[in-house]
């Protein structure tokens, strides 16, 4: 929990006087909020940690970064289904490794 | 073993090696605080490729791992409440407590649930007005803002039924802490690329030149660690001890004004305990005493709690980088991410996973080859 994934935002809109982003990580859509950056703007990329962009990323390394965290399985551990992880730990955080997550890199 | 063609530019990787490997001089220890950094440093066996002299030393940059068994079991009283909907992130599922996890008070009919972010958490709370809405609030510099800025959010929308139980921790002054042990042996950091995200490097100046130790402020990936640690022996070689920016991309020196400022405004700096390691004094956050109605602990004055830490984990020893994981008796044969004994077999994060799921093979033939039962 503690890595923060690259995205890219989709759309921006306020809500409930917030400004929150639609963003894509490589394929997973979240909600994300852009009260720490609030000049970012559609298309740009930033890093994101638990829902809230941090720090504006160029494009480049925001698209090297995604590719390699899907190869370390890292975006199915942040986006996966935690029960199922807890339920089985071995198991499953070594699926982090070789079987990357087929859903996230679509 | 990893070999070098699995990195992501393996060209690039060869000469920041041979690099490192031309300045090497004699013995150095780095700490790499992060424990992003030390899965990947495992993974890609980036220590197996470093010169002999240049030895990583992993840091206590794991959130779950160093939220003291105190908190955890505070986290389980507070959960089992039948008023209480607790929300956290899922790698606080398998942590022990004292004889439990939150996976388990689920099970024993709990209402935990897990979520990605802590808004997420509020909005619980929007929709379930006569719960009691409480979120695990732990982790370093990069999401005490996140968890900032919902509390800020729940009191300018009038929510009453959230409340945050809240274990944060600062990096910087477990550096000085560590410097400060007796037993020391680092001699330079590759500081956390994200927790610089938000801090900026304005905190490391002064320790850099009180310690004299070099600090590199670098990424995760792998091409980023092997040019934090040239970084950080070039600085050594040459006797300096200076505060470095080789993740440039990520990390702006002033961090992210808007975060510091929410920071400033929601929390107050405390001394806190570190699971396995004791108090440092100044090195947590807690609410400010204007957010005292959002401290699940004042909430829900959780008293009497008996925790006790399994003793035969070393984990302590293991976050301050006194003893590597699989030099622990315990280390995968009574304690394995199955069955952890300590959060640091756990986390995503904790060191002793980074070698149970990465150096297992490696380290039981190692020991076949040496036993002379074998
Ligand atoms: S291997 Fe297990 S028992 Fe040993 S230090 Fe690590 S978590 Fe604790």
């Amino acid at each position: 929990m503690c890595l923060a994934v690259p995205g890219r935002v989709m759309d921006i809109e306020e809500r409930d006087g917030t400004r929150m982003a639609t963003v894509d990580f490589g394929g997973v859509v979240k909600e994300v909020c852009l009260e720490y950056l609030p000049d970012l703007q559609v298309g740009e990329y930033a890093i994101v940690h638990v829902g809230f962009a941090l720090q504006r990323l160029d494009e480049e390394s925001a698209r090297k970064t995604l590719e390699l965290f899907a190869e370390l399985g890292l975006l199915q551990e942040e986006f996966g289904d935690p029960w199922e992880r807890a339920a089985e730990p071995g198991d499953a955080s070594s699926a982090g490794g070789a079987d990357a997550p087929e859903e996230v890199q679509q | 073993m990893k070999y070098i063609e699995e990195f992501q530019n393996p060209d690039l990787a060869r000469r920041l090696l041979d690099d490192i490997h031309s300045v090497v001089t004699r013995p150095w220890a780095l700490m790499e605080v992060c424990g992003g950094q030390t899965h990947t440093i495992i993974r890609h066996g980036i220590d197996q490729l470093l010169p002999e002299q240049v030895e990583l030393i992993h840091g206590p940059g794991c959130p779950v791992c160093v939220t003291p068994l105190e908190v955890i079991d505070k986290a389980l009283a507070i959960a089992s409440r039948p008023e209480v909907i607790f929300c956290s992130f899922g790698d606080m599922l398998r942590v022990p407590g004292t004889g439990r996890d939150l996976f388990r008070v689920r099970s024993e009919g709990g209402d935990v649930r897990v979520v990605y972010s802590p808004l997420d958490a509020l909005k619980i709370a929007q929709q379930n007005p006569d719960r009691e809405v409480v979120f695990f609030g732990i982790g370093f510099e990069t999401t005490a803002p996140p968890n900032a800025m919902t509390v800020y959010q729940a009191r300018r929308l009038g929510i009453a039924n959230f409340s945050l139980l809240v274990s944060h921790v600062r990096v910087p002054p477990a550096i000085e802490a560590i410097m400060q042990s007796p037993s020391c042996r680092v001699q330079g950091f590759l500081a956390a690329g994200h927790v610089c995200s938000v801090m900026g490097t304005r905190e490391y100046p002064e320790l850099a030149e009180r310690f004299r130790v070099p600090i590199v402020v670098t990424g995760f990936e792998p091409l980023d660690i092997l040019e934090g640690v040239r970084r950080t022996v070039l600085q050594l070689e040459r006797g300096e001890h200076s505060v470095e920016n080789a993740y440039p991309r990520a990390v702006h020196p002033d961090g992210n004004p808007a975060a510091l400022a929410m920071l400033d405004d929601v929390f107050e700096v405390t001394d806190r305990a570190w699971r396995g390691i004791g108090t440092i004094p100044d090195s947590g956050w807690r609410l400010s005493t204007r957010y005292r109605d959002y401290d699940a602990e004042y909430r829900f004055s959780v008293t009497g709690i008996d925790t006790k830490e399994p003793a035969a984990c070393r984990s302590g020893e293991v976050l301050q980088g006194l003893l590597k994981p699989h030099e622990c008796e315990a280390f995968g044969t009574t304690c394995t991410p199955r069955n952890p004994l300590g959060a640091t077999m756990v986390s995503s994060e904790g060191a002793c996973a980074a070698y149970y799921l990465y150096r297992r093979l490696d380290i039981t033939t190692a020991a076949r080859e040496t036993s002379p039962v074998a």
